[in-house]
């Protein structure tokens, strides 16, 4: 796919600002799906959790979800939403296979949650209030497999293949109102707005939240509006961004292919566009208007959704922190620079340190540990399988360090044996011998080893050269396979030396 | 034949407690009488006697060994097609669905078979419950056991025609603007339209689903309140269902009796578009209960005037939705474009070849009355005539306990008399589209024979939301004054089916 002609990114921030909404779509991980009783899981084979209700078979109705419901209200206390005292279900009606009635039950005008605001964070520390439309209910649609064609779309496909495990799994959709003044940051805080629904829907436990399984999932509007002008611009909708960092790069990519357009005096279609990871690019979906004719209509097989109000200040009671209250108060009680603190919340590890602290690290060891050693090996892993160490092995690996049981050398040798799974650090330890030689006597057999084997060295630290140690240090330490306190063996080399 | 298919329900479960006969004979009469005339009638879409008599036998199993299910344990029922079931089709009347087994049984259709009835087959009706005459059946009409050249109603012409000529004592209807009343008053047969959710429309193929109501067709009150007994009651698989406690319906016609009872006539459903045969029945029927106690005074629904254009604009706008999922990619009719095609054209070549005129029609009204531009003049408009009917009934059933009229304004006409005039067949939907309206209890119970040509007529009776059991006492009370005047039941005086007619 040929990538659009695009204009640098800060000269088309001067020419244009640019305005932003996001819909994130969340899919609820509750265990039956939204209006029937089947089971609410990914990953089972094609078509094995349906009822006729999923199907649409003929006859069929659905039954709202209550597990579903309390997610919602949950969700929306959670952005700071008012829970309206009674929502409803309506029609959206339009054609495609993955869609088994031909219609979604969505809630349309009346929403179960509206007026909301999320406070988000950027990595250079700018807050931004975001406000929230409203958040609604509604089912997931089946997932389609184009087959035989070459890109896997259904262009140029032979045929087709339904799964309708997804058709009807809980979805909460996040509208947000029109995002001005962004500017330059536009990007990364699309990027952390998203992070931050993620971080909310997992701290409420109500989502898995992973965007790579569509979890989770973002739709960018982006319209620029040149300056000086109060109009707003024409906006896009770019679909299928299914990381972090492609909600950045998609923002980035479409302000740019705008202001390339709009510089060279073109027009913006109103259209959805399908991001690509592969190529960095989105290219156009299909022509959307605000006149698209989806004939809602209230669903008359459900009744409206009248929560009890006790329920609803049961939910806000039990309301986690909100992240962003939560950063601050990590950072205070941490003790983190601005950097530090703003290095582990961009790598996703606040939860990590506060367990291993928990665990009895420090705030500091825990941090160096997390976005050092540990994410260095969870690079170098392969592929997405990632590595499994805990914050309770992190803890008690630095134990081992505080207690003189092992150097950072030998702690990092461990963590790689933790890493590949072979126990606890202690554990390794003990089955490997890695831990610090501390008996004198082993260490001054070594050194006098060293020291007899090199004469010239011994003559000049008697000179007062105690620089030159350094020679027989090294050897001491490989003599003992690293597993030495090089501090211990300069002193015990020193002693040695005098004494000979 | 048989003396077994001349008796109620209700005397066949007295036999069978009584020991006196079997399922198997009740079942083995009903099935060679469907034999005899239904080649004539076309009411069964289905019939497939060794699965009956299969339940028939263990039915009898049962009551040998004590354990009866309920009262009406081995007594024989027609299902209408629109209801789907694991043992036979389920097609809705449609091509669309032809030879379609369903992988459920309709809530409905669990209950009767847990109750111990014998299921005897699917009854006719037009496509999709669309129609009033079931000539809309995909699979030929259902003709008139008064006259086999007249319609027997619809879109529950099946089941009426079943009842009516003896085919089974009981069945079940779906009635969304009087599929189950307005054949019961073609045919000279007892249906009754539960309060909207007072029985479960899971697995009923929707048609409406604000108005859809399933409900019994039967030859006698008593009858129709039996099988409600069975029905009625909550389904965790319909949120619409209602969670109330039900009275015995069955108790309610036991002890009917009108004495002191205030029933309203509604003076916009009496008088001019009414033939004067239905009109002289009603009146009759009126005095009769007058002079055993009832108060009878005229009350006022002036929406009324509005209710058949507003219904015509709902009806259309929820079914255009409920059958968009006949597709052809799950289950049902496959039509391939030559050469094949995309999903949207075999989704198009499919609806085209595999719905009929009528369900089109509706399919394309709906769609329109929905869409951006001209949803609140259309669907909008329609929505607040309902809330002024359901005010307008609220009124009225402050000043009375039940309200009277024509269940329909003509008596049965010749078949293909108003196929080409559709909105005329939809006018004689008057009386009784203003219940599914506003979602309230009706019954059309018979009243004689009209003096012009000597058909069926029958009399609705409405009541107020979850009083249901007002319609058996009323129903009950006049079907006995009215059999105890002519001496006989209006069904006896229909002409002898003979078979082969045709």
């Amino acid at each position: 796919m040929a990538k659009a002609k695009l204009m640098d990114y800060d000269k088309a921030l001067e020419l244009f600002e640019p305005v932003l909404g996001f819909e994130v779509h969340v899919e609820l991980s509750t265990k039956t799906k939204m209006f029937s009783a089947a089971p609410n899981n990914f990953g089972s084979e094609p078509n094995t959790n349906i009822t006729p209700t999923c199907l649409g078979l003929p006859g069929s109705l659905p039954v709202v979800n209550e597990e579903a419901v309390r997610y919602s209200i949950s969700l929306g206390l959670a952005l700071d939403c008012e829970i309206a005292e009674s929502s409803s279900f309506a029609r959206k009606n339009y054609f495609y296979p993955d869609l088994a009635k031909n219609y979604q039950i969505s809630q349309f005008d009346e929403p179960i949650a509206i007026n909301g605001n999320v406070e988000v964070e950027l990595p250079n520390g700018r807050v931004f209030q975001i406000d929230i439309e409203r958040a609604h209910m509604e089912e997931d649609a089946g997932k389609l497999t184009h087959v035989g064609g070459s890109t896997g779309r259904i262009q140029g496909a032979e045929y087709s293949l339904v799964d309708y495990n997804r058709a009807g799994v809980p979805l909460v959709e996040i509208v947000t109102r029109m995002i001005e003044g962004a500017e330059h940051d536009a990007p990364e805080l699309a990027k952390a707005y998203v992070a931050t629904i993620r971080d909310i829907v997992l701290a409420l436990g109500i989502s898995d939240a992973k965007m790579e399984r569509g979890n989770l999932r973002c739709d960018a509007n982006v319209s620029l509006r040149p300056r000086g002008s109060d109009k707003l611009g024409t906006r896009t909708e770019t679909k299928n961004v299914n990381s972090l960092r492609s909600v950045e790069r998609a923002v980035r990519y479409e302000i740019q292919r705008q202001a390339q357009i709009l510089a060279d005096g073109g027009t913006i279609i109103q259209e959805t566009r399908h991001w690509h990871e592969d190529t960095g690019a989105t290219s156009a979906g299909r022509p959307k208007s605000d006149a698209d004719d989806y004939r809602y209509f209230p669903e008359p097989d459900l009744l409206p959704v009248v929560p009890d109000p006790a329920l609803i200040e049961d939910l806000r009671a039990a309301l986690p922190e909100k992240p962003a209250e939560r950063r601050r108060r990590l950072k205070a009680d941490w003790g983190f620079t601005d950097l530090e603190f703003q290095d582990v919340v961009n790598s996703g590890l606040l939860n990590e340190i506060t367990e291993t602290v928990a665990a009895g690290a420090t705030p500091q060891a825990a941090r160096k540990w997390w976005t050092g050693e540990i994410a260095r090996l969870a690079n170098a892993a392969e592929g997405d399988a990632g590595i499994d160490i805990t914050p309770a092995q992190v803890a008690e690996l630095q134990q081992l360090v505080n207690e003189g049981t092992l150097t950072d050398r030998l702690a990092r040798q461990v963590l790689e044996a933790v890493a590949a799974g072979e126990g606890s650090p202690r554990k390794i330890v003990e089955t490997k011998g890695l831990a610090v030689v501390s008996d004198d006597g082993a260490l001054i057999a070594a050194i006098d080893e060293a020291l007899s084997a090199q004469p010239d060295v011994l003559e000049k630290i008697k000179d007062g050269k105690v620089q030159a140690a350094g020679a027989v240090i090294g050897a001491v330490m490989k003599a003992m396979q690293g597993k030495a306190d090089a501090a211990r063996v300069r002193e015990l080399v020193l002693e040695r030396a005098a004494a000979l | 034949m048989s003396d077994l298919i001349h008796k109620t329900a209700a005397q066949l479960a007295e036999m069978l407690a009584a020991g006196t006969t079997t399922s198997v004979e009740i079942t083995q009469a009903h099935l060679d009488r469907i034999a005899a005339v239904d080649g004539d009638l076309n009411a069964f879409l289905h019939v497939n006697a060794a699965v009956s008599l299969e339940a028939a036998k263990a039915s009898d199993a049962r009551r040998a060994a004590g354990a009866p299910l309920s009262p009406l344990d081995g007594v024989p029922i027609a299902i209408k097609d629109v209801l789907v079931t694991t043992d036979m089709p389920s097609t809705s009347g449609s091509k669309i669905l032809e030879g379609w087994m369903s992988p459920y049984d309709a809530t409905v259709v669990t209950k009767v078979r847990e109750a111990g009835l014998v299921p005897l087959g699917k009854t006719n009706m037009d496509e999709f419950a669309m129609g009033s005459s079931t000539e809309h059946s995909a699979y030929g009409p259902t003709r008139n056991p008064w006259d086999l050249d007249r319609i027997p109603g619809g879109s529950g012409g099946g089941s009426a025609a079943a009842v009516a000529a003896f085919e089974a004592p009981l069945a079940l209807g779906s009635d969304t603007g009087g599929s189950i009343r307005q054949p019961a008053h073609i045919t000279g047969t007892v249906g009754v339209k539960p309060t909207y959710g007072g029985v479960s429309r899971y697995g009923a193929i929707a048609l409406a689903s604000s108005f859809d109501q399933i409900g019994p067709v039967t030859r006698t009150v008593m009858d129709s309140a039996l099988l409600h007994d069975v029905i009625k009651g909550h389904d965790v698989h319909d949120s619409t269902s209602l969670k109330d406690e039900w009275p015995s319906f069955a108790e309610a016609a036991k002890n009917a009796n009108v004495k002191g009872l205030k029933i309203g006539v509604i003076e916009q459903l009496d008088g001019e578009g009414f033939q004067p045969g239905v009109l002289a029945r009603f009146h009759e029927s009126l005095e009769l209960l007058k002079a055993n106690g009832a108060e009878i005074v005229n009350v006022s629904l002036p929406s009324l005037e509005h209710a058949v254009a507003a219904y015509y604009l709902i009806l259309p706008a929820e079914a255009s939705s409920n059958l968009a999922k006949f597709d052809s990619v799950r289950f049902g009719l496959r039509v391939q474009p030559e050469g094949g095609g995309t999903v949207e054209q075999v989704m198009s070549a499919t609806r085209e070849a595999g719905f009929g005129a009528e369900v089109k029609r509706r399919i394309i009204l709906g769609t329109y009355a929905l869409s951006a531009g001209y949803y609140d003049a259309y669907y909008g408009s329609a929505q607040k005539v309902r809330t002024l009917v359901q005010r307008d009934f609220a009124d009225a059933f402050s000043k009375v306990d039940v309200l009277a009229s024509p269940t329909a304004p003509t008596t049965a006409w010749k078949l293909g008399e108003q196929l080409d005039d559709p909105v005329a067949m939809w006018r004689g939907d008057i009386a009784t589209i203003p219940a599914n309206m506003a979602g309230i209890p009706g019954i059309s119970v018979p009243a004689g024979l009209a003096d012009e040509d000597g058909l069926p007529v029958g009399i609705q009776f409405l009541a107020p939301a979850r009083e249901d059991a007002r319609l058996y006492n009323v129903g009950a009370a006049l079907e006995t004054l009215l059999e105890q005047k002519w001496g006989h039941t209006l069904l006896s005086q229909a002409p002898e089916l003979k078979g082969g007619a045709l």
